[in-house]
């Protein structure tokens, strides 16, 4: 049980995938205009990220891995489709956001309609491919692990955005220097943030 | 193709193509696109380079691809489309780094993959290739691949000359002695949060040689 709070915590505050990798830089910088929207993609990715990482986790030990597909017999001990990891990754992750855009729709049209534009653009967020990316990268050893993994880098990605967020709400009434309105001052207030997280560092329970 | 014939390779807009991504038209400073890789690539001055490399070529490629292509893919699967499009041409460039640059390739770990992810990618295939002929979809893609790299370096160098002391690899700071005066590498400099930062202040002097760009 503490092992795998350990990787919670771990992939939340430590292994920030903004403030230590700056992954879904781009979303972040483009949405965290308002508190209650960047809420909205937070919450988004965190969704997308339970379920493409423990899928691409089954995909990567049953499929991908060199001698992954001995389940189908002898023959096939020797087959190596690693190189083919992007494309799938990549193909599950569209399809899977697709998939959860659809059953949202169905079964919750009012998460629907707050969530509805930032689903499809999150295919294309790096956070939910450098995700699964780690995942295989840190050879996680079951599913347990990768789904905790994949949680905890959601909810730090959703802390990270809703922080900035607030702080640009409250920046608009403070006095920054012309060239450094807008994007300038959020990269830099970012660089901050992370800088505080960093505080975090060599945690372990 | 008639059209091309009558208009020069390198008329005064296509040149506008390929160096507009350098200044004004930034893909990292003013499109704010491709930030994701950007940052966590320019501790040191070489993986910088081969990424910047790497995003140009896939760019410039893909770019070409899907311009030629663009009247036959239909609307509502070209994301997909364009997805496998880069996906393939990443996962060539995987393999190539792996075979001839091994160290880099470990360098870069994940990075090479989320090219794929690269908001450069996607934007300039939906804004520019998916509308104009492979031509100048392929200066549109080389001049941002530059944009890119452009600002990668600069944030790399001033990162590895002030972190490490060393350019690519170079030891520049004990060359000239400075360390005998007291002199110290910035370790912060190594840190994540300082890409952000010294991406923030490029931006910084930017906006104030050019006040147009300045943010309302």
């Amino acid at each position: 049980m503490e092992h795998y709070l350990n990787i919670f915590i771990k992939s939340i505050f430590i292994d920030n995938m903004i403030f230590a990798f700056f992954l879904g830089m781009c979303s972040y910088l483009a949405v965290s205009k308002t508190v209650k929207t960047s809420l909205g993609l937070g919450i988004a990715v965190i969704f997308v990220l339970l379920i493409t990482v423990p899928v691409n986790f089954l995909i990567e030990k049953y499929v991908l891995k060199k001698g992954a597909l001995i389940w189908l017999g002898k023959g096939f001990a020797d087959v190596d489709l690693s190189f083919l990891t992007f494309m799938v990754f990549i193909a599950v992750i569209a399809a899977m956001t697709q998939l959860v855009e659809m059953v949202v729709e169905k079964f919750s049209p009012a998460l629907y309609n707050s969530l509805g534009i930032f689903l499809p653009l999150i295919a294309v967020n790096c956070a939910i491919l450098g995700a699964s990316l780690f995942m295989q990268e840190r050879e996680y050893e079951n599913i347990l692990e990768a789904t905790v993994f994949g949680a905890g880098s959601g909810v730090g990605w959703l802390l990270a955005i809703v922080g900035i967020a607030a702080i640009r709400e409250k920046l608009r009434y403070s006095n920054v220097p012309d060239p450094l309105k807008g994007l300038g001052i959020t990269f830099i207030l970012t660089g901050l943030m992370a800088i505080a997280f960093m505080g975090f560092m060599g945690i372990t329970l | 193709m008639s059209d091309q014939e009558k208009e020069p390779l390198f008329s005064a807009k296509n040149i506008k193509l390929l160096t507009g991504p350098l200044d004004k038209n930034n893909p990292i400073t003013i499109q704010v696109l491709g930030i994701c890789s950007a940052l966590a690539v320019t501790v040191k001055l070489k993986p910088a380079l081969v990424m910047a490399l790497s995003v140009t070529i896939v760019v410039a490629v893909s770019n070409v691809v899907i311009a030629a292509l663009r009247s036959y893919i239909p609307d509502r699967i070209r994301i997909i489309v364009q997805l496998v499009v880069i996906a393939t041409l990443v996962i060539l460039v995987d393999q190539i780094l792996k075979a001839y640059a091994f160290d880099v390739s470990k360098q870069l770990s994940v990075f090479v993959g989320l090219i794929i992810t690269n908001c450069i990618l996607m934007g300039r295939l939906e804004a520019f290739a998916m509308a104009n002929k492979p031509w100048p979809s392929f200066l549109d893609g080389l001049g941002n691949g530059a944009g890119y790299g452009l600002i990668l370096v600069i944030v790399a160098f001033i990162r590895e000359l002030l972190g490490s002391g060393t350019i690519l690899g170079y030891p520049v700071m004990e060359k000239i002695g400075i360390y005998s005066i007291g002199y110290e590498n910035n370790g912060m400099m190594i840190l994540p949060p300082m890409a952000l930062i010294v991406v923030g202040l490029i931006i910084w002097v930017q906006r104030s040689r050019d006040k147009s760009l300045i943010e309302k």
